[in-house]
C-alpha cells in the first residue's frame, strides 16, 4: 500500500513539472493553476478549519465535524478567570512586550549592518555568512548551550527583569538573518546618488542621512522589525531552555497541548494570535502604501514650457 | 597663477592597482566661462568632475577656487555643486523640496527659501509642477528640477555631468540653447562633461579635450575644429582625414609629406626623413571629376552621400581606407549621382594641417 502512496506524491511533483516542460503556455496554464490551488488550499486549510472549529459552542469537539456553529463561546471563554486563561492571557501580553523589543532590535541591527555592508570591509564575506549562519544552527542546541553557559556563569533563569535578557538574545540573533537579508536587498536596489547630492548640496553626513538615506529605506527598516515580531511571537525552540519561569505564548501553548485537557479555546487563542499577525502584516501595506504612494497623473509631454527668461532678472543669481 | 576662478595644478588621480584615470591636469577656468570637458568614456573626464567638486581627491596636485585651496574641503563646504548625470533628485520630496533643500542645508529659515525656491522654479518655467514627485515628470523636467536645484544655492560654479545624456535628439537640441542662455544671463561658470562633439561645440566658450586620462587639447571650438593639436584630437573630433608619411622635403612655408596615397604639401615644418601627420577638414575637400593633382590630391570612391540638412557628407573609400568630404547640400543631386563612381578629391595646402607627433 506504501508504494501507492510514494506514487501519488511523486506525480503530485512530476505532474505539474512535465506540464510546463512538454505542454505550450495556453495549455500548461490550467493545469499549472489546478495545482497551484491545491498547494493555497494545503497552505491555508487548516487555518480555516480552526477558524471554523472555533466558532463551536459550549460542546464543541476538538475534531470535525464542527457543533453548534456559529457562536463566540470559545472566545469569550478566553476572558474567564481560570487558571489556564489568566495564564494565557499573562503569555500573550509578555509575548506582545518581548515581540515589540525585539522587533526595535532587529530593525535597528539590520539597518546598522545593511549600512555597514554597503560598502565591502575586510572580512565583509566572512561576516556575512555568520550572520547567515544563524538561520542554520538548530534552535534548541543554540538554548542548550546557552542555558549551560547561563549555569556556569550562576545567573539564574528568567528571574527579575534581567531574565528577559537570554530570551531577548536568542530571539533577536534569530530574527537578524531576516531583517538583514531585508535591508540587503533595500540597498542593492538603492540608488546612492541622492545622498552624493545632498552631501553636494551642503549637507552633512547627519543631515544626509535624515533627510535623504532613512525616508528612501525607512519601509526596508520597518519590514525588517516587522520581520522580529513575528519571528519572536513564535519562537518556541531557543526560548524553551533559558525562559525559565517566564511563560511566552508559544511555551504555553506547548503546556495547554501537552498537559491538559484540549477544548476549542485553542483555536480561537489560534485566531486571535493569526489576527494580531494579520493586523501586523495590514499595517505594514498601509504604511508603505502611503509612503509610496503612486499618483495616477500621467507624465505629460515635456511642455514645461521653456526656461523662463523674463523671470531671469528674478534670477537667484545674486546680487 | 590666477587668483580668480577655478585652477586645476599638476592634478593626478591613481586608483588602487595603478590605474590612472587623471593625469597631469592643468587647466584654469575663469569666473563666467562656459568650459566642457569632452572625451570618450574612460578618458578621465567625470573623474576631473568629481575631483572640482570634491567627491573624490587628487592623488597629487591642487584645486583652488578665487585662490582659496579647496583639497580636503568636502563637497558640502565647496562654493560649487552638481547636476548629475541622471539628476540624483530626491525622489521623496516634492519638486519644491527638491529645490529648497540646499538652502535648508544653509539654515535659510523656510519662508524665505520656499519664495528663493519658487523664483528659481519659475526660471526654469516648472511653476505648475512644484508639487510634484520627480518620477511624475518627464526627462527634460527633471532635469530642469536639477538645474533649479543648484541655482538656488548660488554656487561660484555649476558642474554639469552629461546633462542632456538622457535626453531624446529634439529636447537636446532645445536644452543646448536654453543652457546657454540660462548661463549668460546669470554669468556663473558652468563645466559641462560630455562625450559629444557636436553638443561640445555648440555650447562651449573652451573645450577642454581629454583623452587616455590627459588633456589632450583646450581651446574655442572653431580653434579646436580647424586645429585639432594631435591625431586624437582630429579623430576624435570627427569629420577629418589623416594621412601618414615621411617627410621628404619643403616648399616656401610646407612641408611635404610622402604618404601612400601620394604626396601631400602642409603648412608647417619638420625634419626631413622624419615621421609626419597631417589632417584635412572634411569641409575643405573639394570633390570634382578631374584628373587628381600631383599633391594634395586622392582618388576615391564615393561610396554614399549622406544628406545631413544644411549640408551633404560624403563617405569615400581610399585604397580601403574611409575619406569624407562634406559639400553645400545644394550640390546635393550632383554628387548622389557620382554614387558607386571615381572622383577626385583636393584641398589647399593652407587648409591642411600639420599634427604633433
Amino acid at each position: 500500500m506504501t508504494i501507492i502512496w510514494y506514487l501519488v506524491a511523486l506525480a503530485i511533483i512530476a505532474i505539474p513539472f512535465a506540464a510546463m516542460v512538454f505542454l505550450p503556455i495556453n495549455k500548461s496554464k490550467p493545469i499549472l493553476l489546478v495545482f497551484f490551488l491545491l498547494f493555497i488550499v494545503f497552505m491555508y486549510g487548516p487555518m480555516l478549519t480552526m477558524g471554523v472549529l472555533s466558532l463551536q459552542g459550549t460542546t464543541g469537539s476538538m475534531t470535525l465535524p464542527a457543533k453548534e456553529l456559529f457562536s463566540f463561546h470559545w472566545y469569550s471563554e478566553l476572558q474567564s478567570t481560570s487558571s489556564v486563561m489568566v495564564s494565557v492571557r499573562q503569555g500573550i501580553s509578555k509575548s506582545l512586550w518581548l515581540s515589540l523589543i525585539v522587533a526595535v532590535i532587529t530593525a535597528i541591527l539590520s539597518l546598522t549592518l545593511g549600512m555597514a555592508f554597503r560598502r565591502a570591509f575586510r572580512g565583509s564575506g566572512i561576516l556575512f555568512y555568520a550572520i547567515l549562519l544563524s538561520l542554520m544552527t538548530p534552535g534548541l542546541l543554540l538554548s542548550l548551550g546557552l542555558s549551560f553557559l547561563l549555569y556556569y556563569a550562576g545567573i539564574a533563569k528568567g528571574e527579575g527583569t534581567v531574565g528577559y535578557l537570554p530570551i531577548i538574545g536568542v530571539q533577536a540573533v534569530w530574527a537578524l538573518p531576516f531583517g538583514f537579508l531585508v535591508m540587503m536587498s533595500v540597498f542593492n536596489r538603492y540608488d546612492a546618488r541622492a545622498e552624493e547630492a545632498a552631501r553636494d548640496l551642503g549637507a552633512s553626513s547627519v543631515r544626509t542621512f535624515r533627510e535623504v538615506t532613512l525616508p528612501l529605506i525607512w519601509t526596508g527598516v520597518f519590514g525588517a522589525g516587522l520581520f522580529g515580531f513575528t519571528l519572536a511571537l513564535n519562537e518556541f525552540e531557543r526560548t524553551f531552555l533559558v525562559s525559565g519561569s517566564i511563560i511566552t505564548l508559544p511555551l504555553q501553548l506547548y503546556i495547554i497541548t501537552s498537559s491538559s485537557v484540549l477544548r476549542p479555546y485553542v483555536y480561537s487563542l489560534g485566531v486571535v494570535t493569526i489576527l494580531i499577525s494579520f493586523l501586523l502584516i495590514a499595517l505594514f501595506l498601509v504604511v508603505s502604501a502611503v509612503t509610496g504612494r503612486k499618483t495616477t497623473r500621467a507624465i505629460e509631454d515635456d511642455d514645461g514650457g521653456s526656461m523662463n527668461t523674463s523671470a531671469m532678472q528674478a534670477a537667484p543669481s545674486g546680487d | 597663477m590666477s587668483d580668480t576662478g577655478l585652477v586645476l595644478k599638476d592634478v593626478y588621480r591613481i586608483f588602487p592597482g595603478d590605474v590612472t584615470a587623471v593625469s597631469d591636469v592643468n587647466l584654469e577656468i575663469a569666473n563666467g566661462e562656459y568650459v566642457v570637458f569632452l572625451g570618450p568614456s574612460g578618458c578621465g573626464k567625470t573623474t576631473t568632475l568629481r575631483i572640482i567638486a570634491g567627491h573624490d581627491e587628487p592623488s597629487s596636485g591642487t584645486v583652488t577656487i578665487d585662490g582659496e585651496l579647496m583639497n580636503g574641503v568636502s563637497p558640502a563646504k565647496r562654493p560649487i555643486t552638481t547636476v548629475f548625470q541622471h539628476y540624483a533628485l530626491f525622489p521623496h520630496k516634492s519638486v519644491l523640496n527638491n529645490v529648497a533643500f540646499g538652502l535648508k542645508m544653509q539654515g535659510v529659515d523656510k519662508a524665505e527659501r520656499e519664495t528663493q525656491a519658487k523664483a528659481a522654479i519659475e526660471l526654469v518655467g516648472l511653476t505648475k509642477f512644484m508639487d510634484r514627485k520627480p518620477r511624475e515628470l518627464s526627462g527634460g523636467q527633471q532635469q530642469r528640477v536639477a538645474l533649479a536645484r543648484v541655482l538656488v544655492t548660488r554656487p561660484k560654479a555649476i558642474l554639469l555631468d552629461e546633462p542632456l545624456g538622457g535626453l531624446d535628439r529634439l529636447l537636446q537640441m532645445k536644452m543646448r540653447v536654453e543652457l546657454r542662455a540660462l548661463q549668460r544671463e546669470l554669468g556663473i561658470t558652468f563645466i559641462h562633461v560630455t562625450h559629444n562633439q557636436e553638443e561640445a561645440l555648440s555650447m562651449a566658450d573652451r573645450i577642454v579635450v581629454m583623452g587616455d586620462a590627459i588633456v589632450q587639447q583646450v581651446g574655442t571650438p572653431e580653434h579646436l575644429a580647424r586645429h585639432p593639436r594631435n591625431e586624437f584630437v582630429a579623430s576624435f573630433m570627427g569629420d577629418n582625414n589623416v594621412f601618414h608619411g615621411t617627410v621628404s622635403g619643403s616648399n616656401g612655408g610646407n612641408v611635404i609629406i610622402d604618404t601612400d596615397y601620394g604626396k601631400v604639401e602642409v603648412e608647417g615644418s619638420a625634419a626631413s626623413g622624419s615621421t609626419a601627420s597631417m589632417a584635412i577638414r572634411a569641409a575643405a575637400v573639394k570633390i570634382s571629376t578631374d584628373a587628381a593633382p600631383a599633391t594634395n590630391g586622392v582618388r576615391v570612391r564615393l561610396d554614399f552621400a549622406e544628406y545631413l540638412g544644411d549640408s551633404v557628407k560624403l563617405h569615400m573609400d581610399l585604397d580601403g581606407k574611409p575619406f569624407i568630404a562634406k559639400v553645400p547640400e545644394d550640390r546635393y543631386a550632383e554628387v548622389r549621382a557620382l554614387e558607386g563612381k571615381d572622383v577626385t578629391a583636393t584641398w589647399a595646402a593652407e587648409d591642411g594641417h600639420l599634427l604633433e607627433q
